[in-house]
């Protein structure tokens, strides 16, 4: 393995895991906080993309960026105070069904809306060249920012490996809602109630704060989060109504392998899953070669061929789920859960 | 879940309470019981298990055109399906979202199964290729399900989602298992004809179908019944208690989950022989929540909910779809709805108005019942035409503006048009609301009188 793909593979690793954790933190804290499992999460996430490609249209790119989180995490505050808190008295299984009937509903209503085609979103004219380029020559390894060299051109041994800078603006953002939700909840008095309330809300409620508005507060948030995500995630990747469902099943499994409820479990677990996945997809390698390098020889015939030739690449996309149930074997409580069962 | 959960029965409620599992399955072991029990004959259930088989024998009679056989016939895989999944959400509180993967795996089975029979590498009779099916799903239920049931609740939901992902990715994996895009195809007329019964007519399917149906309904009903069956109602309501008691809550849910699967594959195989061709669409997690949404709305409390569930299911995947591109949306919300309103389902609806007609109050109501759809009905045109004209300007946009309602001709495009079906989903959501407001008060009241009526009754016992 060379060293141009290790650093671009890690860095867009390190970028679909931020991505991840935009939206995994959202869906941990509703959980931690209620102790709901937020089923249309991905289904806000995509919210956000296709809200943020209708105000692109009218405003541009930035306005989309601004506004449509605050637009989505409205809907998802109405949504907890009118259907949500409604049934949060018959317990756990229904407030699960209810999120659950509201993804069907969010996807029928974007397909309604927007159509079932892909929609054409994407990243502002300013950030859509590559931000730096790995110039690999057979004696060196160099890097220059902005437009890819004319080296590359004209040396025939160059390999040249461009990063976009709308991915590196992707983490960028990432980043600094992390600070910024880490800032809001350690450092502000609403934070602080929050906490609080995560632990001891009836505590929390004979102090005089009105704990199922913070709970609407935080769902609302959570969603905007999510929406957020929706809004980075749609540009780079496609806008289109089949997002939710691929990406809603890897978010939970985040949840799941860093422990339900903990918001630096699911960081670890999801920046892991986004470079395992990234170096996964690079590579072509089977477990026929591996066999073959420990010296066994395997053809065609040999039983099991089917599944001993599966590339790396091919498996990509279900490694999560294969750690969700290894993890589930060897450490069921997640990787810094506190909780069982 | 309320008190009605615990006693999950067809038919009309039995005769004095009954003395749970456990303390029977003790005194059956110290020998004869200590103590007389008034057990009279049951003959609401028999009428009800009765008519249940006469519906099933009938029912192609009564609907003979090809497409009501299709599908009855789907009802029956159906029935069989939503009836296992309720064996996890109803009795045991298990949330699963990727339960389709036992019966799509079971049909991917059946369906090699059928072909070796076919090339006659194995004597099977095909009936009983639906067997094989439950087999291999109560297999993949035994290798998955150790993993899904160490927890439960919530994380149980999202780790069957992550299960029913994984299997789906690998489908698409292995196209020489699952045939790809394409999927397996077979044909049902395979092997020696027994009794001049070679399942090539959909009829001759579709009483094989009953018959499974009816049996598995039967074998579920009894499940219930088990010292298992009643520990899995316990880890549903207070697993802590049962750990305290001895049992391993982990193990209860294993079993069961192993058990539904064992269903679950019955309906795949037998999917498999009705269709006779099996793509990886059957393990997917649209399948997977179609069971849940379908079971949910026949209701999960009783244990014949499912059955109007897996009836509504085909109904609205076969008819309702053709009617209307925005079935989903509509599914949606009268799910969204009914979670909010009527967390027990249909059958618990039945049940409740069951208890006051019982008592003689429910003709009070009827007037309430009757503005309620009345209302609910204009409801459903004012918001049914507004959806419909979104979609037809989203999708038929080369038909033109002109489009079909109802039976009428309506401009798309037109502000009467809109303007119309605005008013009518205001007027009748209001006058919705001032109806659901006065029933709300009546059923209150019809309540109160029947606590009354029986705390009466009570006394003079």
């Amino acid at each position: 393995m060379d060293l141009s793909f290790f650093l671009i593979s890690l860095l867009n690793g390190l970028s679909v895991g931020l991505l991840l954790f935009m939206l995994a933190s959202g869906l941990t804290l509703i959980f931690s906080m209620m102790g709901v499992l937020n089923f249309a999460h991905a289904s806000f996430y995509m919210l956000g993309a296709y809200v943020a490609f209708t105000l692109t249209q009218a405003l541009g790119f930035w306005w989309g960026l601004v506004v449509a989180p605050p637009v989505v995490g409205v809907m998802g505050a109405l949504f907890e105070r009118f259907a949500l808190r409604r049934v949060r008295k018959f317990g756990h299984v229904p407030e699960l069904l209810i999120t659950f009937g509201l993804s069907y509903i969010i996807l029928e209503m974007v397909q309604l809306v927007w159509g079932r085609q892909p929609l054409n979103f994407q990243p502002p004219e300013s950030l859509r060249g590559p931000l730096f380029t790995i110039v690999d020559l057979p004696t060196s390894l160099g890097l220059s920012w902005g437009m890819p060299p004319e080296i590359c051109k004209t040396t025939a041994g160059a390999i040249c490996t461009q990063f976009p800078s709308f991915r590196a603006f992707g983490m960028g953002v990432a980043v600094l809602m992390l600070v910024a939700v880490w800032l809001v909840l350690t450092r502000t008095r609403i934070g602080l109630v929050i906490q609080a309330s995560l632990t001891h809300p009836d505590a929390v409620e004979s102090l005089g704060h009105n704990v199922p508005r913070v709970m609407m507060l935080v769902f609302g948030g959570g969603t905007a989060l999510a929406a957020l995500a929706g809004v980075i995630g749609g540009a780079l990747r496609v806008t289109e109504p089949s997002m939710a469902l691929s990406v809603g099943a890897v978010v939970f499994a985040v949840i799941v392998i860093g422990g339900m409820g903990s918001l630096a479990g699911a960081f670890i677990a999801s920046v892991a899953l986004g470079v395992i996945e990234s170096f996964a997809v690079g590579s072509d390698r089977s477990l026929v070669d591996f066999f073959g390098w420990l010296g066994m020889q395997m053809s065609p015939d040999t039983f099991g061929y089917a599944v001993w030739s599966v590339k790396m690449s091919q498996v990509a996309a279900i490694l999560p789920f294969m750690l969700l149930v290894l993890i589930l074997i060897f450490r069921p409580k997640g990787l810094l859960g506190t909780r069982e069962g | 879940m309320t008190a009605a959960a615990s006693g999950p029965s067809a038919g009309p409620p039995q005769a004095g309470p009954h003395p749970p599992g456990g303390s029977t399955a003790v005194s059956r072991r110290r020998g004869a019981p200590a103590y007389y029990r008034f057990k009279p004959y049951n003959v609401g259930r028999w009428v009800v298990w009765g008519l249940y088989a006469v519906v099933m024998w009938v029912a192609p009679m009564v609907w003979g055109s090809s497409l009501a056989l299709t599908m009855l016939s789907q009802m029956g895989i159906a029935v069989i399906a939503c009836l296992a999944f309720n064996m996890l959400l109803g009795q045991g509180g298990m949330l699963s979202f990727g339960h389709a993967v036992y019966s799509g795996l079971g049909s991917f089975f059946a369906i090699h199964t059928l072909n070796m029979v076919s090339k006659g590498q194995l004597s099977l009779p095909v009936s009983m290729v639906p067997l094989v099916a439950g087999f291999f799903g109560m297999l993949f239920a035994l290798m998955l399900g150790f993993v899904t049931t160490r927890k439960a609740g919530t994380p149980f939901a999202m780790i069957t989602l992550g299960v029913g992902e994984l299997v789906w990715a690998m489908s698409l994996m292995f196209p020489g298992f699952f045939g790809g895009e394409g999927g397996i195809s077979g044909n049902r007329v395979a092997g020696q004809p027994f009794l001049g019964i070679t399942f090539g007519p959909q009829v001759q399917l579709y009483y094989l179908i009953a018959l499974y149906a009816f049996v598995c309904t039967a074998a579920m009903f009894a499940f219930t019944r088990t010292p298992l069956g009643r520990m899995l109602n316990a880890v549903r309501d207070n697993p802590e208690r049962v750990e305290f008691i001895g049992y391993n809550t982990q193990y209860v849910r294993y079993f069961a989950f192993i058990a539904s699967g064992f269903f679950m594959g019955i309906s795949g195989g037998l999917a498999a022989l009705n269709f006779e061709i099996v793509t990886a669409e059957v393990v997917n997690a649209l399948r997977s929540g179609a069971f849940l949404l379908f079971t949910f709305l026949g209701g999960a409390v009783f244990f014949f909910g499912p059955i109007i569930g897996a009836v509504l299911m085909v109904l609205a995947l076969v008819l309702l779809s053709e009617i209307t591109q925005a079935w989903l949306l509509y599914m949606g919300l009268v799910f969204t709805f009914m979670v909010m309103y009527a967390p027990g389902g249909i059958s618990a609806l039945i049940m409740m108005n069951l208890r006051v007609a019982s008592f003689g109050k429910l003709r009070p109501l009827l007037g309430c019942y009757l503005a309620l759809a009345g209302t609910g009905a204009g409801i459903l045109v004012g918001a049914g035409a507004m959806i419909e004209m979104v979609y037809h300007l989203q999708l038929n946009v080369a038909l033109g503006d002109q489009m079909k309602f109802m039976g009428a001709t309506i401009n798309a495009k037109g502000l009467d048009s809109w303007f119309g079906a605005a008013l009518v989903l205001l007027v009748s959501t209001a006058l919705f609301e001032m109806t659901r407001r006065e029933f709300v008060r009546q059923w209150g009241s019809t309540q109160e009188e029947i606590e009354r009526e029986i705390k009466k009754r009570e006394a003079l016992v």
